[in-house]
């Protein structure tokens, strides 16, 4: 068949699949501006930016456009330039415009998009109707000063991640992005993966920084301020010093880190080696009794939460690990305390990750010893090369150093934990060799950039089957199946970022497959180069194992439990409240399933019910939500008494009962 | 659907039978409750009799029929917001292609109309598509309904044939234009807005042209909702050009940058000329941001928005200068604009002015005419009611 052309700005260029418009341009080495379009997520079509002029069809915007053979497309007439930097215009005179305070300033496709296209004056009425800024989780800050409503994020949450906390809410000039029901972020279902950071092309979403505090540990002289870094870190901390990706920068890290001031450096790694050897055990163990397989890992904390609200049946069988942070944490705690002779409060344990998710997770309770936690601050990639920019580093510059003892020594399989497939890679590593009197396995077949892999492994008379998926859509199709027995697994590994944490909420904000291929295989050329690469001949660990942790100090110090949050912590709607204290109060569950076993048609006959009788003045109604399809709804709420499969005959007996009234 | 719903639902049935659909959806505004109500009636009838359901008139054509309240927003009138609505997602509409002939509500092909286009397809086909394309021009066949409001003598609805004058509408049917206060003097035509908020206006110019697509669209207009206001010579453009604007940047469903921003924007640009800080680059500004809006924008309501203003500045463009040169309202409609004087020949110095103006605009000392203060005074207007004399003028 004769392949297709299109002639952009008198170039031609084959059309070879693409899915719209906007990628055969990019062919012609022509990169289109745009806010709200990524490859990776469905096509919204409402920045504009992106339109070009079709001949015989005018203005068309080109990622919502398919293209056609023969078709003449010019992307730069009067017409067009007018339009963008108008548009651009547009959404400063509706922005908070203090970029150099603003946490994107440098990397914000919004000033860098204005400065390419010359926008000099703003010739718009600035108005400025902000709502606050919400700093209410513990991983993420919303500034909707900052927000361009592109949707990405709303795009990126609902679609690759499948939790869909954020949304539109309002119309018009005052439309916002808000958490659901509008709530503070930090009472919402987010699993704190950062995927909507990574998308936000301006300042509205960023990491919560926590570059203060350690600041403030670090110049306490009381203080021993230790640092622990994720293997992701060191290939992509790189890129904010004009480093490729993927380009190996640990030495150059590790002499930085000891500039800014921290006492001791150690190695992430460290502890995945020895989340390998629990987790195998783990593993060994429930394969050879049968039980709660498939085993899900663990160690990513986005992806425990949504364990925790959306599949709770399931929790018996998450690896109960600690991921290698909150273990490096709670080793350091108990071990180094002793080693350095000094108060757990004056033992300050800093993480750098790729992840947004690892501050939320050190922030949850069970990771604490009264007030004192075991992880004391999380920095992200991001963060840890401010620090290094405001203290003047020439990073590029410097000569590299090496981490400290005893945690800072690690095999390959605790490095290749940073990518999609390094923590089953690792493990089977191990594993392999326990089944098999000491032998080494090669499991290569577990890299890929596919988010969702299967790999079948035999290990001498025992075969395995391997489910390694990243992104949590991709995450809940895979269990969903296995849920209804159309798959099944001995071990799945997840990881809420697609690739893994190489591309997590913390990172450099690129994460075009070919900068996380680069990323990947960076972390795999490390374990190459390193002495050893199966967790079990880490020698300090080996010693560790030996001399301090019992099986039962390890179950102590290493593993954990989770708690099932299917039921939003919403507080309930009030609906009505009469200004004298109630003496009735009716709560009525909306959730889906009492919704659809006829709750709202309840809901207006009681209330109804109560304004017939005259009993507004003394009645308090207020409507819940949850999503845990019960079965046992309508759910109704009077005074404090539950009714389950509620009739309106039943809470009409009810509500006489607590007070006799008329009729 | 208020007053003949079955009209409606009979030309859905026979559009489903000729592209095989098997549901029809009816969406309409909750906050029409005599429309929902009456076309409920009509479907429950028309089950009874068997013109809906399983087998319609024992063939093995099925049809369903359901009805959707919306909640209330313009938007939800496009295609694709409608859709997404019903689906239950919030009403913004989406890029097309692909078109809902392609794919559609829940996915599927679905064919789109208004409600006087179903319903008209019984007529036709009753009185046979030869005499009914036989009404109206040769383009523009058939019939339309116009909702004629504004300064006529008679309003309502009307149906009429597309080669219907505009003369013919407002002279003939509405009984001639009438002035503010509802009298027919014989009152001077101005405009008329023609296609909804985000129409266009018609001028003297255009009284005798006939109102079908191919002139309407010739001149900048559209026939849009088929609404009809008509304006006498005391109608400011430039404040009717902010009233639509002021409902289309309400409406905006906020999705593209270009609607959602240029249309408040627009409203700012209106309010400066209007309110008398307007220069030159106001209206160049407007001018180049309206033509932005209806390039830009993704659907048809930001498309259309801009109308109101660029049609305006067309057919009023000396309206306009008025406002922005002379600081001046040529229909004294503009109360920032206007000036009140006291003319002095008139003035009896009786000081009730003076007394009754809010801000003490007003000096004035027995026997000398009072005179207004033009810094201080708001243009309330108070001073005009309460002279007993007539002595003070806008
Ligand atoms: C902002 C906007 C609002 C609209 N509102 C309505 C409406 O209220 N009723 C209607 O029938 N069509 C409305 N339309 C037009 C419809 O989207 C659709 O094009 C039309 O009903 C198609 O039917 P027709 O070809 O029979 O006219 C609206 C379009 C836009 C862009
Ligand atoms: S952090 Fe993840 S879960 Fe939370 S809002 Fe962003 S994309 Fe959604
Ligand atoms: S928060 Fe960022 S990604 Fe989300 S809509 Fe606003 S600008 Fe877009
Ligand atoms: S043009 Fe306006 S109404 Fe239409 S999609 Fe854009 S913002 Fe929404």
């Amino acid at each position: 068949m004769k392949k297709a052309y299109i002639t952009v700005d008198g170039i031609h260029v084959p059309i070879e699949g693409e899915k719209n418009l906007l990628e055969v341009i990019r062919k012609a080495n022509i990169e289109l501006p745009t806010f709200c379009y990524h490859s990776e997520i469905s096509v919204y079509g409402a920045c504009r930016m992106c339109m070009v002029d079709i001949e015989g069809r005018g203005l068309q915007p080109s990622c919502s456009t398919s293209a056609a053979d023969g078709m003449v497309v010019k992307t730069n007439t009067k017409e067009i330039r007018n339009l963008r930097k108008m548009i651009v215009e547009l959404m400063l005179a509706h922005h908070d415009q203090n970029c150099t305070t603003c946490p994107k300033s440098g990397e914000c496709r919004l000033q860098e998009i204005a400065q390419q296209l010359g926008v000099s004056k703003v010739r718009f009425k600035q108005i400025h109707d902000f709502a606050p800024l919400d700093d209410s989780s513990d991983a993420i800050v919303r500034d909707p000063s900052k927000c361009v409503l592109c949707g990405d994020c709303v795009r990126v949450c609902n679609e690759i991640q499948s939790v869909g906390v954020l949304d539109f809410a309002q119309r018009g000039f005052s439309s916002t992005v808000v958490a659901s029901f509008d709530k503070p972020f930090g009472t919402v279902e987010c699993v704190n993966c950062g995927q909507c950071i990574k998308v936000c092309p301006v300042g509205a979403l960023s990491p919560k920084s926590q570059i203060d505090g350690v600041w403030e540990a670090i110049h306490d002289p009381k203080k021993k301020v230790v640092v622990q870094i994720a293997p992701a870190v060191r290939v992509s901390l790189g890129e904010y010093f004009g480093y490729k990706p993927g380009a190996a920068t640990s030495g150059q890290i590790i002499t930085a880190l000891r500039m800014l001031g921290f006492d001791q450096i150690y190695d992430t790694a460290f502890a995945a080696d020895l989340t390998v050897l629990q987790e195998g055990d783990e593993f060994l163990e429930r394969y050879l009794k049968g039980q709660n397989l498939p085993q899900f890992t663990s160690c990513c904390p986005a992806w425990v939460k949504f364990a925790e609200q959306y599949y709770p049946d399931m929790l018996p069988n998450l690896s109960t690990c600690k991921s290698p942070q909150q273990m490096f944490g709670s080793l350091c705690k108990d071990q180094l305390t002793k080693i350095l002779d000094i108060e757990r409060e004056d033992l300050v344990v800093v993480s750098i990750m790729p992840c947004t998710a690892k501050k939320y997770e050190a922030k949850r309770p069970e990771f604490f010893e009264g007030d004192n936690p075991d992880v004391d601050f999380v920095l992200t990639t991001k963060e840890l090369s401010l620090m290094i920019k405001e203290q003047g580093i020439e990073f590029e510059k410097l000569e590299p150093g090496s981490y400290d003892m005893p945690f800072g020594f690690k095999t390959g399989a605790g490095v290749i934990f940073g990518n999609s497939g390094g923590v089953s890679e690792a493990v089977l590593r191990y594993a392999a060799a326990k089944l098999n009197h000491g032998k080494m396995l090669d499991v290569r077949e577990l890299r890929g950039p596919e988010s969702t892999r299967v790999a079948e492994i035999s290990i001498g008379d025992v075969s395995l089957r391997l489910g390694i998926v990243s992104g949590l859509a991709n995450a809940r199709r895979l269990i969903d199946k296995v849920r209804s027995g159309e798959e099944n697994f001995d071990l799945i590994e997840v990881m809420a970022c697609c690739g893994g944490c190489i591309n997590g909420g913390g990172q450099p904000t690129s994460s075009d497959q070919e900068h996380l291929s680069k990323r990947a295989k960076g972390l795999q050329d490390q374990d190459k180069m390193l002495q050893f690469h199966s967790s079990q001949e880490n020698p300090y660990l080996q010693e560790l194992m030996r001399e301090d942790l019992t099986e039962e100090k390890a179950h102590e110090l290493l593993h954990t439990f989770y708690q099932n949050r299917k039921r939003i912590t919403l507080d309930d709607i009030m609906i009505r409240r009469p200004e004298q204290e109630a003496e009735l109060s009716i709560k009525i569950c909306l959730g889906t399933s009492c919704f659809l076993r006829g709750a709202q048609t309840l809901y207006s006959q009681l209330t109804d019910y109560i304004t017939q009788n005259g009993l507004d003045e003394v009645t308090e109604i207020s409507a819940s939500f949850c999503n845990e399809l019960c079965q046992k709804g309508p759910v109704v709420t009077i005074n404090g008494k539950i009714l389950e499969h509620c009739t309106f005959e039943r809470a009409v007996q009810e509500l006489k009962k607590v007070k006799s009234f008329a009729h | 659907m208020e007053g003949n719903p079955h009209s409606v639902l009979e030309g859905m049935i026979i559009a489903g039978k000729a592209v095989g659909a098997s549901v029809g959806y009816i969406y309409v505004r909750t906050e029409y409750p005599l429309a929902v109500s009456n076309l409920k009636l009509a479907v429950k009838a028309a089950e009874e009799a068997g013109f809906l359901g399983k087998k319609i008139f024992g063939s093995d054509f099925d049809f369903e029929m359901r009805i959707m309240e919306g909640a209330g927003a313009f938007v939800c009138g496009e295609e694709t917001a409608l859709m997404a609505s019903i689906e239950g997602k919030r009403g913004m509409p989406m890029p097309k292609p692909p078109f809902p002939a392609e794919r559609g509500l829940f996915g599927k092909p679905t064919v789109i109309n208004n409600v006087e286009t179903f319903a008209t397809v019984p007529v036709a086909m009753l009185m046979g598509v030869d005499v009914y394309a036989a009404k109206g021009t040769e383009k523009s066949s058939g019939t339309k309904t116009f909702a004629l409001t504004g300064h006529v003598a008679h309003t309502g609805l009307i149906e009429v044939p597309f080669s219907t004058t505009l003369r013919e509408i407002i002279v003939d049917i509405g009984g001639g234009v009438i002035d503010d206060d509802g009298v027919n003097r014989g009152a001077d035509f101005k405009a008329v807005q023609i296609g909804g908020p985000s129409g266009g206006c018609l001028t003297q110019e255009h009284l005798d042209m006939s109102l079908d697509y191919d002139n309407l669209l010739k001149v900048g207009a559209m026939i849009g909702s088929g609404g009809l206001v008509v304006m006498n010579q005391q109608t400011c453009m430039i404040k009717i050009a902010r009233f639509f604007m002021q409902f289309t940047q309400n409406e905006s469903c906020g999705k593209c940058v270009v609607c959602r921003e240029g249309t408040r924007q627009m409203l700012e640009l209106l309010d400066d000329i209007i309110e008398g800080r307007a220069t030159a680059e106001t209206i160049e500004l407007l001018e180049e941001l309206a033509h932005v809006v209806k390039i830009g924008s993704l659907c048809g309501l930001g498309k259309t928005a801009p109308n109101p203003v660029l049609s305006t500045l067309k057919y009023f463009r000396e309206e306009y200068d008025a406002h922005v040169f002379d600081k001046t309202c040529p229909t004294g409609q503009c109360e920032a604009l206007s000036r009140y004087v006291i003319v002095p020949e008139l003035c009896k110095s009786c000081s009730l002015c003076a007394r009754a103006c809010p801000v003490d605009a007003i000096s004035g000392s027995k026997g000398v005419p009072y005179v207004i203060d033009q810094e201080i005074c708001i243009r309330c207007g108070v001073c005009m009611d309460t002279c007993k004399f007539n002595a003070i003028v806008k």
